[in-house]
């Protein structure tokens, strides 16, 4: 019985001092440019807001994916790393925190909120059974519920495995991954939905639900890929671990930024196509005034920059350009959710000032800081898992 | 036969550790003829065998981004320049909607052309021989063995050296591979009578029989909402009645609302003295009148109903309706012109009703008044 432990060359070091000096400092700065935020202009840092617990849900949610698809299709190449996703996922801890000043600030976010405007409004009152307070409360705490069980529960039976190396616990974690990920699809949908799409109450896309699982794919690949490599580079992972490794991250980047850019072209196109106007109204506010920029920006930030970078096989496996592409598409990703929220706010043009910075800055921080301090006292690296041996001697 | 040729040695392993353990060792020791075959791709053989990066995604690249070109200039020609058509209020160069075409032909000509790539030079076709064919050890690797084999004329190659290698890294089994001359340089011939004749019967069974399907077994009419409607034809049988027709004749002795049958057919003389007008020469009759007049007499008789019309010359000239016999006819003389027709005009039975006669007759006394005034009518 393998309920002996792996024999592999890992002895758990500190993390990097710069990785923990940029998790506090980017967290204390974050916050304190936040809090000044809020008491200047707690409207628009509400929006903010929402974009920042977007970014986290994505990074959160889209790691704890991670995790589901390799126990559920079996994955050994990702095993070595999956701890990092494990840690990653631990966001969604927080984001209920993070929610709770947009709860304060509802009432000027959502034009669904004001019941005179429903009253008088045929489209928002036939919407109101699904849009009003009681039962977006409801969903959003029952979303946030569901997540963080499922976090424990998958992310408890890996951590048990440390030590005692039961491969039972590995066939527990493909049945509750295999239960999970029609869960997350069904949130992650009802999650856009509520926090972005009714934004502008009157305006739907079908797509909108898709349009943001390519988010919290990218969201969490990345967050994932630069971490593996920057850890693995200064000695922090298991021994034995080569750039082959890397590969199927660089794939998964390169894929879904193509994934992306798919689902956000056929959103359009179809808005274009049929040309209703309760549709098109959205992306005629994002070309309004220098909106135009920000639109035309995110396609090459977004798609065809990541595009021509990441096509080649060998740029799949260059540690370098690995790190700053996952950087890169993180912020594109941070940029495309301020291009779906902002407008709402400033109809007239695109506004960036240090209210947005400060929170992208929490929001890096948050990321950081979960993860030193899960790290902390845990292995970065699943050495009871069964599957960890022929993952470290993978090779393409 | 000719005489066989040695082609390569080859050896046949059991794991794939052992075959990657193999390359290695071979591909180190300097040879550059040799290959592997795996029953499925094995991890890490590329660089065991030291192999460079395939030049084939070159190829997709290039060939993808021909693709996307074709598309927006293809439907840039077709939608904006060679038959512009407003659709859905879009312009005519609108790029969004060529975007899934774009796609489309991008990864259309990627892929086929790849592939196509892949066996006219890699594959090296239409040569489709190759000395490891028909092998034991063909038939081993593509089970569940793992084999290398150096081929004879790697510069390295000798006989002894290569078998004793083998052995070295514990091969299960190490076979020669030979071939003919005549197998290697066997061309087929493709004009071959055969062949051809072949090729015919299967394109006339195939066309025929794809014919038959789409438009005799399958077809089915795109539109058929004017050639098919509801209604009766004539000659046509029909099921509303017994009798195959689908209208019946009136019952004998009935006569239809708002139609009388003429009492005077082929009297003249009983019409006109007993046949009188019941309109009074109103502004509203004579109007209705003037109409009708203009529209069915004028053509032959003129405006004026002076004979002067712009049939004048087509048709035997028609007479002027000023002449002392008509203005001495009575109304209902007229009307029985109207209703049986003269020499060469026909009856207007149908296209007057029996008010609109009578109000033509009103109109065309009004004419033959303007033309012969009294003087009492000069004021």
């Amino acid at each position: 019985m393998s309920s002996t432990l792996n024999k592999v060359d890992y002895v758990k070091k500190d993390l990097p001092p710069l990785l923990k000096k940029l998790a506090y400092g980017l967290t204390a700065v974050g916050l304190v440019l936040v809090i000044l935020a809020y008491l200047t202009d707690h409207t628009r840092s509400a929006y903010n807001n929402v974009i920042l617990l977007m970014f986290l849900i994505s990074i959160g949610l889209g790691s704890l994916f991670l995790v589901a698809i390799e126990y559920l299709g079996g994955a050994v190449w990702s095993t070595p790393f999956r701890r990092i996703a494990e840690f990653l996922a631990a966001i969604l801890l927080i984001v209920p925190i993070v929610a709770i000043p947009i709860y304060f600030n509802m009432h000027e976010l959502y034009h669904w909120l004001h019941h005179e405007a429903v009253e008088s409004d045929p489209v928002l009152k036939g919407k109101a059974a699904y849009l009003n307070i009681k039962f977006f409360t409801i969903r959003v705490v029952a979303f946030f519920a569901v997540w963080i069980l499922f976090y424990y529960l998958i992310t408890n039976n890996s951590k048990k495995q440390d030590t005692t190396g039961d491969p039972e616990l590995t066939k527990r974690n493909i049945r509750l991954s295999a239960i999970f990920i029609p869960i997350f699809a069904i949130t992650l949908t009802f999650t856009a939905i509520d926090w972005m799409m009714s934004l502008e109450a009157h305006w739907f896309s079908t797509m909108f639900g898709v349009y943001y699982f390519a988010g919290i794919f990218l969201g969490g690949i990345t967050s994932v890929t630069f971490l593996l490599v920057y850890l693995n580079e200064k000695g922090n992972l298991v021994k034995g671990l080569v750039p082959d490794h890397y590969y199927s991250f660089g794939v998964f980047m390169f894929g879904f930024v193509n994934f992306w850019a798919y689902i956000a072209f056929s959103q359009y196109m179809l808005i274009w196509y049929a040309n209703l106007p309760e549709e098109t109204i959205w992306f005629i506010h994002r070309w309004e005034g220098s909106w135009v920029a920000v639109s035309l920006a995110i396609i090459f930030i977004h798609f065809v920059i990541p595009f021509f970078v990441m096509v080649s096989q060998g740029s799949k496996m260059n540690a370098p350009k690995l790190k700053f592409m996952a950087i890169w598409i993180l912020i594109a990703h941070y940029i495309d959710l301020y291009w779906i929220v902002m407008p709402t706010f400033s109809p007239k043009g695109a506004v960036f000032g240090w209210i947005e910075f400060g929170f992208l800055v929490l929001g890096l921080g948050l990321v950081l800081l979960v993860f030193v301090l899960k790290a902390k006292n845990n292995n970065l690296v699943p050495i009871g898992d069964p599957k960890l041996q022929r993952g470290i001697d993978f090779r393409l | 036969m000719s005489e066989k040729i040695l082609y390569s040695y080859s050896a046949l392993f059991d794991t794939p550790d052992k075959i990657i353990h193999a390359a290695k060792t071979v591909a180190e020791k300097g040879f550059k003829k040799f290959d592997v075959n795996t029953p499925y791709p094995v991890h890490g053989m590329d660089k065991a065998m030291k192999l460079t990066k395939s030049k084939i995604g070159w190829v997709t690249l290039v060939f993808g981004l021909t693709g996307t070109l074709t598309a927006v200039t293809m439907m840039g020609w077709m939608m904006a320049v060679d038959y512009p058509i407003v659709i859905g209020g879009k312009p005519y160069f609108g790029l969004p909607g060529f975007g899934p075409i774009m796609f489309e032909l991008s990864v259309l000509f990627g892929a086929v052309i790849t592939v196509v790539a892949l066996l006219m030079f890699f594959l090296k076709l239409p040569n489709n021989s190759h000395p490891v064919h028909d092998t034991e050890y063909m038939k081993n690797v593509s089970s569940d063995k793992y084999g290398i084999l150096i081929e004879a004329t790697d510069p390295k190659f000798n006989k002894n050296e290569v078998e004793a290698l083998f052995q070295e890294l514990g091969a299960e089994k190490i076979l020669p591979i030979y071939f003919d001359e005549e197998e290697i340089s066997f061309k087929p011939k493709i004009f071959d009578k055969k062949f051809i004749g072949f090729l015919v019967i299967v394109a006339a069974i195939t066309s025929l029989s794809v014919y038959g399907t789409m438009n005799k077994v399958l077809y089915m009419i795109p539109f058929s909402w004017m050639s098919e409607q509801g209604k009766s034809i004539p000659q046509e049988t029909s099921k509303v009645f017994k009798n195959g027709s689908d209208m019946l004749p009136p019952v004998k002795g009935t006569v239809a609302r708002g139609y009388l049958p003429y009492r005077f057919k082929g009297q003249p003389d009983k019409a006109a003295e007993l046949l009188v007008n019941p309109l009074l020469p109103t502004e509203e009759n004579l109007a209705l009148g003037k109409t009708k007049f203009n529209i069915y007499c004028s053509p032959c008789h003129g405006y004026l109903a002076d004979g002067k019309s712009r049939l004048n010359g087509n048709f035997p000239a028609p007479p002027t309706l000023h002449s002392n016999k008509v203005r001495n006819w009575t109304d209902g003389r007229i009307y029985h012109v109207i209703m049986e027709g003269q020499n060469v005009m026909p009856s207007y039975a149908h296209q007057l009703s029996e008010k609109e006669r009578w109000a033509v007759i009103n109109y065309i006394r009004v004419l033959q008044r303007s033309f012969n005034a009294k003087e009492s009518d000069l004021l």
